[in-house]
């Protein structure tokens, strides 16, 4: 997936929205961003499949040598789908953090919070920040 | 402690690390790296080859007088009075309690011109209250005094296998024959250091004391000249990891004013016997009290991370609180989660089982023997 077509929650989670037979499906994934600020990778922890997410709400955990990081959903719905092997293979992350390391897929109960992620661009601009 | 708005301090080599993509943190009030490019690639590299630290944060004391060793004996639970010439102790500064104030590494030296001192190194976050207690303690016989010259010189650790052939290579300074736990004063890039082989990373190496007015010409020697062997420039992340597959306490962690020295497996570093030192009799008591908790290392089942804080249960079904995680990690060494603990005596055999509780979850744990890591010889 090419960044500049996703969405982006502040917290560092990219979104993806596609129409998966008739239903409006969120690919979920981490920045490269993030996962250049967490570096050295050692842990983490899916969601299950058929666990109802509310937009903002805690579904998992990234975890490096030197801290833990909680994820959050950028969207509501209902997880179906998890990148089973991601935990096992967490070198995916950096190599190819917008492709093979997605995370989970949702179905999306509620589109609102979708107009409040931000852009490329804005995503961008808030990185920059952080440094 | 540094509030918000505190201005943080910086070595010498504070612009090399920023020039050379070191994240800088806030560590006891100095601007130091976290990190260059990662902290496991800084682990293995010091395990592997070897690595350059920016160590500057560290307090350093000069005692000079003929009263200065019967000072540092009476501070320290390491007898001082008869330390050799070039030897290097590691001892503790406690408070009248027994409670740990700090841990420093105490040398006795003769300075360029022959004159004897003592030198202290102690930690940044405690540097201040150090010398307030110091202070506090000086005697009135004014036979002692001390110096601070912690800001007017650089400290720079070179540890790993290669940190000697290196150092030697860059700086024409052969350490091969000094000892473990040994110093001298001698001339590093024209001017006048001091050199020990000492270090907090459980490997081979040494730690280097220069005019700050060099720090950066020799630490760029070391770079240049051990770059081919691979070293690398190392942060304060990957110290901490060293450090702790080492099993060597961090104060503040390990080590704070409530914990006595013998609790903490330190009384190799404790010489109680036909002496006297502020803490003593409050050691002695409670190197009996059989009911204190102890600090034990743990291996985890799960790749999970123990961090400081997290409670540590009995793996029976009472799932008791036993004890408390003061430092935990990923081993990049073995490829585990490992943590130190201090736990209840009844707890602290090797090969207990029990359960560390991270965020809600219970992990399962073993007790270890420490060091998780020692390197070979």
């Amino acid at each position: 997936m090419k960044p500049e077509e996703l969405l982006y929650a502040p917290t560092h989670e990219w979104v993806a929205v596609a129409k998966e037979n008739g239903v409006q499906v969120a690919t979920i994934g981490i920045t490269d961003f993030a996962v250049k600020q967490l570096t050295d990778l050692v842990y983490m922890e899916l969601p299950e499949v058929g666990r109802k997410l509310a937009a903002g709400q805690e579904f998992g955990e990234v975890e490096s040598v030197k801290a833990v990081s909680p994820l959050y959903s950028p969207v509501a719905g209902e997880v179906i789908a998890v990148n089973s092997e991601l935990p096992n293979r967490l070198e995916t992350l950096n190599d190819d953090p917008f492709g093979q390391g997605w995370v989970m897929k949702v179905k999306l109960s509620d589109e609102t919070a979708l107009s409040k992620l931000l852009d490329y661009a804005a995503y961008q601009k808030q990185c920059s920040e952080q440094g | 402690m540094t509030g918000p708005n505190t201005v943080l301090a910086r070595t010498p080599l504070y612009q090399w690390h920023a020039a050379h993509g070191g994240r800088l943190v806030d560590f006891a009030g100095w601007e130091m790296p976290v990190q260059y490019t990662s902290i496991v690639e800084e682990h293995t590299a010091t395990r592997e080859a070897a690595t350059l630290f920016d160590v500057s944060h560290m307090g350093r004391l000069r005692f000079d007088g003929p009263g200065a060793a019967a000072f540092l004996d009476l501070l320290l639970t390491r007898k001082v009075v008869g330390l050799g010439f070039g030897k290097v102790r590691y001892a503790l500064m406690c408070n009248l309690g027994g409670g740990i104030l700090d841990d420093v590494l105490v040398y006795h030296l003769a300075d360029e011109h022959g004159r004897p001192f003592h030198w202290l190194v102690v930690n940044a976050s405690n540097r201040e209250k150090i010398i307030a207690w110091v202070e506090r303690h000086l005697p009135d016989a004014q036979d002692v005094t001390y110096a601070d010259h912690t800001t007017a010189t650089a400290m720079i650790a070179v540890q790993g296998p290669r940190a000697l052939e290196i150092t030697r290579e860059a700086l024409g300074l052969d350490l091969h024959t000094l000892g473990n736990y040994t110093a001298l004063v001698t001339t590093i890039h024209g001017e006048t250091g001091l050199a020990s082989r000492t270090g907090y990373t459980g490997e081979d190496g040494c730690e280097l004391v220069v005019p700050a007015s060099i720090a950066v010409d020799v630490w760029q020697e070391l770079f240049d000249v051990g770059q081919p062997h691979g070293l690398k420039p190392a942060g304060l992340g990957a110290r901490d990891t060293l450090r702790l597959e080492a099993a060597m306490p961090l104060y503040g962690h390990e080590l704070t004013e409530n914990i006595n020295p013998i609790q903490a497996g330190l009384g190799f570093a404790v010489n109680l016997k036909g002496r006297t030192f502020l803490g003593h009799d409050a050691i002695t008591i409670a190197s009996q009290d059989k009911n204190l908790p102890r600090r034990v290392g743990l291996e985890l089942a799960s790749r999970r991370v123990p961090r400081e804080h997290c409670p540590v249960l009995r793996a029976d079904a009472s799932q008791a609180n036993v004890g408390e995680v003061t430092s935990g990690t990923f081993s990049p060494t073995f490829k585990k989660s490992i943590a130190m603990a201090y736990v209840s005596p009844d707890c602290a055999a090797v090969g207990t089982p029990l359960v560390v509780d991270i965020r809600g979850k219970q992990e399962p744990a073993k007790v270890v023997e420490l060091p998780f890591y020692q390197r070979p010889r």
